[in-house]
């Protein structure tokens, strides 16, 4: 795993001193609210509805389990013993003090974390693909590259004061576990005619207000000129995008006001010019971050342990069938290890689970963890034979649901059971979908299904590319819910169609419930998943299901 | 036709814990809701927000909260934000809800 180098030391821990300095001035008056805010959240941290809220970086969804004990101390120490895993791999404590801060951010420091470039226009913790460096389907390690953006990224002077955020996304594998399509740069790991790595280059994507899909804005990019077309990316983005309008200042308004064919022209145009700046920079750095993720000494024996579980116990078998994916080794798997739990909070986990995930990864899984975007920790490398033992160590946790990609391993933002700008809650809605479905015993007869929640427009939950979407909204003084249906995530990334009105909470799972009935009555067989049907059958007779009244009136 | 005033309560989040806090008749700042002031008259509201608002290091910033009096006499919140702000979150026994039950 990449280490920090002491660059990186040096400007985190110069960057506590400086905001332990901003709070001791504004407890003493020097700064007022309005002076503080900006550089509390230079440094991830938010104000919500009942307490402040810190937003902590997990660069590319990878972390250790020193880091991870660390996150639990933390918890424990200044939190209220627990971590909400979030949509953009980070995690956020809901209830620190603002006096505890500066310490929290000093132990962050001390296993080289941080939260910076967590919030405000700035460009963000770039995400990855979670299955990195793990993945059959791999083509390349996303890491490096993602590191390589973030050395990049850091403090870079030009790009301190963007229009609006800007995301970037890194895809490894020609499945896109990464949204790359709904972000502002999205790069795919791809190979041209001769072999040579490189990406494809997607802009314009990005959820929220007004959710878009990203378009290509070049086929090929050889890996050695990343930096150079990115920055010309970020440099047309600088000087072009809108600052009058905060709702129309995404990349993405760019993309659609100007035309993809123009912007690409004045890219490629800056490119000519910023590529001899860079000539000879990235393939030095990426060659030695790629040696920094090199894949760990994998032990290639069997004992058919795994498979001697597998026939005795059926938990662990519902488990291994939901919850494992194809590693690059036979030998190993990679393990999902959900943060669903029926009924629970999507993407908490208590500083114990943090500990037993540490625990288990040192021990059996070459001391790597990753964090989902869909609110999940990820063991990337845990050897088949050793299963069995490190699903024990989940179970005693709590930590063994076998639910992932059904329909209870819900997306759920934060929404206003903590976000200030949210309009409704999200986290009742989920542990309510999830309990019903569950007591309905009909999971894995549904099979694949993603429901994602935003409690806002803003749609941290990514209730857009939910196969169905739910956004909290407000409606005459009381929470409403708007479903859409038919988004997608992956790489034939589609937004969601809305499907009519909204729903009290009351009336909201009863709709759910009709939904999933016309689907499993539908589906040409059971192998048809929700989307696929959705696809084939178009919205009608999904929302003859949800709207059962206005069928009656028609006939 | 003017528009009748709806009352008001003022609200904050304390500087040190992020709490919410509200101002009493007293012109301290309560964790309770129900033990806030109730604002009835517009100018009287303006002017104890404006009052509220010199106390910089006390808290954030302080803003008008709808409330209505609630059968036993005491303001409560009119919107549900403000409801779930006055109690704590829904998925866990935390924030006010918490406190009270240890009282
Ligand atoms: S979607 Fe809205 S409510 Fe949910 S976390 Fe984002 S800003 Fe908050």
């Amino acid at each position: 795993m990449y280490k920090y180098s002491e660059f990186d030391e040096f400007f985190v821990r110069r960057r506590v001193e400086e905001f332990r300095d901003q709070v001791r001035r504004r407890l003493d008056g020097s700064l007022t609210e309005d002076e503080f805010k900006p550089l509390r959240l230079k440094n991830g941290l938010y104000l919500q509805l009942h307490a402040y809220m810190l937003r902590v970086a997990i660069p590319y969804g990878t972390f250790d389990s020193r880091q991870m004990r660390q996150l639990a101390d933390i918890a424990d120490k200044w939190d209220k013993g627990y971590g909400h895993f979030t949509t953009r791999q980070n995690i956020q404590f809901n209830w620190p003090k603002l006096a505890d801060v500066p310490a929290i951010l000093d132990a962050l420091a001390d296993v080289d974390m941080h939260a910076i470039q967590t919030s405000g226009n700035c460009i963000r913790n770039v995400t990855a693909d979670h299955f990195a460096g793990a993945a059959a389907d791999e083509i390349a390690d996303p890491r490096p590259t993602a590191e390589l953006l973030r050395q990049w990224s850091t403090d870079h002077p030009e790009f301190q004061y963007l229009p609006r955020k800007f995301k970037i996304a890194v895809s490894g594998s020609s499945r896109d576990r990464a949204v790359t399509k709904a972000h502002d740069i999205g790069l795919r790991s791809i190979r041209d005619a001769g072999g040579s790595p490189g990406y494809e280059v997607l802009i314009g994507g990005g959820l929220g207000r007004t959710p878009m899909i990203g378009a290509v804005v070049r086929e090929f990019l050889p890996e050695s000129e990343l930096l150079a077309y990115v920055e010309s990316i970020l440099r047309v983005y600088n000087l072009h995008g809108r600052r009058d309008n905060k709702y129309k200042a995404r990349l993405k308004i760019l993309v659609h006001e100007t035309g993809i064919e123009k912007l690409s022209r004045e890219i490629e145009a800056e490119f000519a010019e910023r590529k001899k700046w860079f000539a000879g920079v990235d393939p030095e750095l990426i060659e030695a971050l790629k040696s920094a993720f090199k894949p760990p000494e994998f032990n290639l024996s069997r004992t058919g342990a795994f498979e001697r579980r597998l026939e005795k116990d059926s938990g662990f078998r519902a488990w291994a069938d939901t919850n494992l994916f194809e590693h690059r080794c036979s030998a190993y798997s990679i393990a999902t290890v959900s943060l669903k739990p029926i009924g629970g909070t999507p993407g908490d986990a208590s500083a114990n689970q943090m500990r037993a995930l540490a625990d288990i990864a040192e021990r059996l899984g070459h001391d790597e963890i990753r964090a989902s975007h869909e609110q999940n920790i990820i063991l990337p490398h845990i050897r088949k034979d050793d299963l069995p033992e490190a699903y024990d160590v989940l179970a005693a946790s709590g930590l063994q649901t076998a639910n992932f990609g059904l329909v209870s391993d819900i997306i759920a933002c934060p929404g206003m059971d903590y976000c200030a700008l949210a309009t409704a809650r999200s986290i009742p809605i989920a542990q309510e979908i999830s309990r019903r479905f569950a007591a309905l015993g009909i999971e894995r007869e549904i099979g694949s299904m993603k429901i994602k929640i935003s409690g806002c427009i803003n749609a941290c939950g990514h209730h857009h590319v939910g196969h169905i979407g739910i956004l909290g909204l407000e409606r005459a003084g009381v929470e409403n819910y708007q479903i859409t249906l038919g988004g997608d995530a992956t790489e034939t990334a589609a937004l969601g169609d809305r499907a009519g009105r909204g729903f009290s909470a009351d009336e909201l799972i009863p709709a759910l419930e009709r939904l999933v009935e016309a689907y499993l009555r539908l589906r040409d067989s059971c192998r048809e998943t929700f989307l696929e049907a959705y696809r084939r059958l178009g919205p009608e007779p999904f929302r003859a299901a949800l709207y059962p009244e206005t069928g009656k009136l028609a006939a | 036709m003017v528009k009748k005033f709806t009352a008001k309560v003022i609200t904050t989040n304390r500087l040190l814990e992020g709490d919410a806090v509200y101002l009493t008749r007293d012109g301290i700042w309560s964790p309770e809701f129900g033990d806030a002031e109730l604002f009835t008259d517009p100018a009287g509201a303006s002017l104890a927000l404006e009052t509220a608002n010199r106390q910089t290091l006390l808290h954030v910033g302080a803003y008008f909260a709808d409330a209505e009096t609630d059968p036993s006499g005491r303001p409560s919140p009119t919107h549900y934000r403000e409801r779930l702000r006055s109690m704590g979150p829904s998925n866990y026994c935390h924030g006010k809800q918490a406190e009270r039950a240890n009282v």
